[in-house]
């Protein structure tokens, strides 16, 4: 180490290193700062005032409000956190079902069930809407928050690898012993099981929240009725009545943001290994 | 292009099996894996399976029946420049995808050497990954119209005659888009790269200081090998990824003005324009394509496990 603080290559290189993380930190904020400077400001005020420049006061919510009431992102949060809760509890329940029969029973059609969960994830999810948009006319889920909630349940695959991946690590020592003292399966699954699997449910609720807090197409193509909007759906309406109100839509942004820093902030870590378990180590 | 998040697993092996009544075990197997199966097959393998019907037809997704017209659409979407040319576009994608493995294996590479405030700064270049698409839309069309942030910071720092309609113009508005899907995904690949690089022993480093090997050694001859195939792996999904990319131009441009991908072609094809047949083998033309690199990929896979054998 001492080698290297008297070597002047060195030094250069911790420069380098610091002037390039500032310059992607910088780029990274710019066009977030801008934004949520520019969401407190009046109409006149953005008209008149640098991009840069800090708005008269913080305390101008008039923009939140519009982007609240007549904006009907009050309405999306409503509906995203409905829509996510249930699709969260039913991929949960689901996943955890069928990564635990998979994992750890031998029966005819495992294979074919585990290579079913495997292609799955290489159907390109929005192309194949031209046909699935059949499937939910025929259901008459068209209009419904059970379009969403139902396509959330059935393309969730990522959920289920993590659980199989997981109980790898789970000794079947335990699921004998229970055995041995008369529990039955479900009391397996239940009492042994689920219990530790807590921390791959948690990786995987926190990667399928924002998943589906940010999904866009589902609720665009299935749910266009106004009273079903999710905060994506609302946000993209801002583009029309809104499209050079440029500190309402940036209202919107602000607070569609807001609620994913919080999770980042209180998660980074398990948010860190959900992206790194997906990847291939 | 959120390249990396499609990888193939291997499939669990079972060791040992319950020892229980064989009709109870049947049942309860039953009962437990119908709902997610019926949710996968419903969802999943449905609509694929009538997608791959429905490109043989004409069927304007209304009429009761679809009328066989064989390898017509197929034709079409390869014979049709209209079709064919917005793969072009996709090219300015892969470029980009090219782009931003490069820049996160710098910055992974930095983060990963001593730093202060690392985590600080991973933490802000990550952040983009996770926010909503459309938001992310909203924030660059703010950032890219005519008098926005960009041309501000461009005019404060003297460089006006770099100015152009960066959505409007037909020559860069491409690249725009690419880039800022770069702001959006860069942050993932470098995550990815930061784990792979710390897995390496730092025993093998300080070996390498001992025999003196600068900075610039140690990348090339010791994280770049270490981490070769992971990035050799993430370019081969940025081709899916490349030709994947919907929701910032869907967002920004509603794919207008040469900058609609192959799959917002798919999508207006079948519901703004209701040619249903068409949109389908468009959707199995893509199909296919994932269905290619995703066997190139294990093909690969099982090649390098060989050689570590």
């Amino acid at each position: 180490m001492n080698k290297l603080k008297s070597n002047p290559l060195g030094f250069l290189f911790i420069i380098i290193k610091y002037i390039s993380l500032i310059v992607g930190a910088i780029i990274t904020l710019l066009p977030l700062a801008v934004i949520f400077l520019a969401s407190f400001k009046t109409s006149a005020e953005y008209g008149s005032t640098g991009i840069l420049e800090l708005p008269a006061s913080f305390l101008n919510f008039e923009n939140y409000i519009i982007a609240f009431t007549k904006g009907n992102m009050l309405v999306g949060f409503a509906n995203t956190f409905i829509n996510v809760s249930i699709t969260l509890l039913g991929s949960m329940i689901c996943g955890t079902m069928i990564a635990y029969i998979l994992h750890r029973f031998q029966f005819a059609g495992r294979k074919v069930i585990l290579g079913l969960f495997l292609i799955a994830t290489f159907i390109p999810a929005i192309t194949t809407q031209v046909a699935t948009f059949q499937i939910m006319n025929y259901f008459k889920l068209f209009n419904t928050r059970w379009s969403v909630i139902l396509l959330g349940l059935g393309t969730d695959i990522v959920s289920v690898y993590i659980f199989l991946q997981f109980l790898d690590g789970i000794s079947y020592s335990l699921d004998e012993s229970a055995m041995l003292e008369g529990a039955s399966m479900l009391k397996i699954y239940t009492r042994i099981i689920l219990p530790l699997l807590k921390p791959a449910i948690a990786t995987a609720v926190i990667l399928k929240t924002v998943n589906l807090y940010n999904d866009f197409y589902s609720a665009f193509l299935y749910m266009p009725k106004q009273r079903l909007h999710v905060v994506s759906t609302a946000l993209f309406k801002f583009k029309g009545p809104y499209g050079s109100n440029w500190e309402v839509i940036s209202a919107g942004v602000v607070v569609i943001i807001v609620p994913t820093l919080i999770l980042f902030l209180a998660l980074q870590k398990y948010i860190y290994n959900g992206v790194t378990a997906g990847s291939v180590k | 292009m959120n390249v990396g998040r499609n990888t193939v697993k291997e499939p669990v092996k079972i060791s040992k099996e319950y020892k229980v009544n064989q009709f109870k075990k049947g049942v309860f197997i039953s009962a437990f894996a119908s709902v997610p199966v019926a949710l996968l097959i419903t969802f999943s393998y449905i609509p694929l399976c009538n997608m791959f019907y429905y490109s043989f037809t004409s069927w304007d997704g209304l009429a009761k029946t679809k009328k066989l017209i064989g390898f017509s659409n197929y034709i079409t979407i390869f014979s049709n420049p209209e079709y064919f040319m917005v793969f072009k576009t996709s090219l300015y994608y892969l470029v980009g995808a090219f782009i931003q493995m490069a820049i996160a294996l710098y910055f992974a590479t930095l983060l990963t050497n001593k730093v202060k405030g690392g985590n600080f700064f991973k933490g802000i270049l990550f952040f983009p990954n996770l926010i909503n698409g459309v938001a992310i839309g909203m924030v660059f069309l703010c950032f890219f119209q005519v008098g926005g942030t960009l041309d501000m910071v461009l005019k404060a720092l003297g460089l006006q005659d770099w100015i152009h309609k960066w959505l409007g113009d037909r020559s860069i508005n491409n690249m725009t888009l690419a880039a800022t899907s770069i702001w959006r995904y860069m942050g993932f690949n470098m995550v990815i790269f930061v784990g792979a690089i710390q897995s390496i022993s730092s025993e093998i480093y300080e070996a390498a200081e001992l025999d003196g090997a600068n900075r610039w050694q140690q990348f090339r001859y010791i994280i770049m090998p270490s981490i070769k195939r992971i990035i050799q792996l993430n370019l081969l999904l940025a081709i899916n990824g490349a030709l994947a990319v919907f929701e910032i131009p869907y967002i920004m441009t509603d794919g207008n003005n040469g900058t609609a991908t192959f799959v917002i072609q798919t999508i207006d094809t079948a519901f703004k324009y209701k040619k249903v047949g068409l949109a389908s083998a468009m959707g199995m033309v893509l199909f296919i394509i994932v269905i290619l690199v995703a066997i190139i990929q294990t093909l690969f896979l099982n090649d390098k496990r060989e050689e570590r054998l």
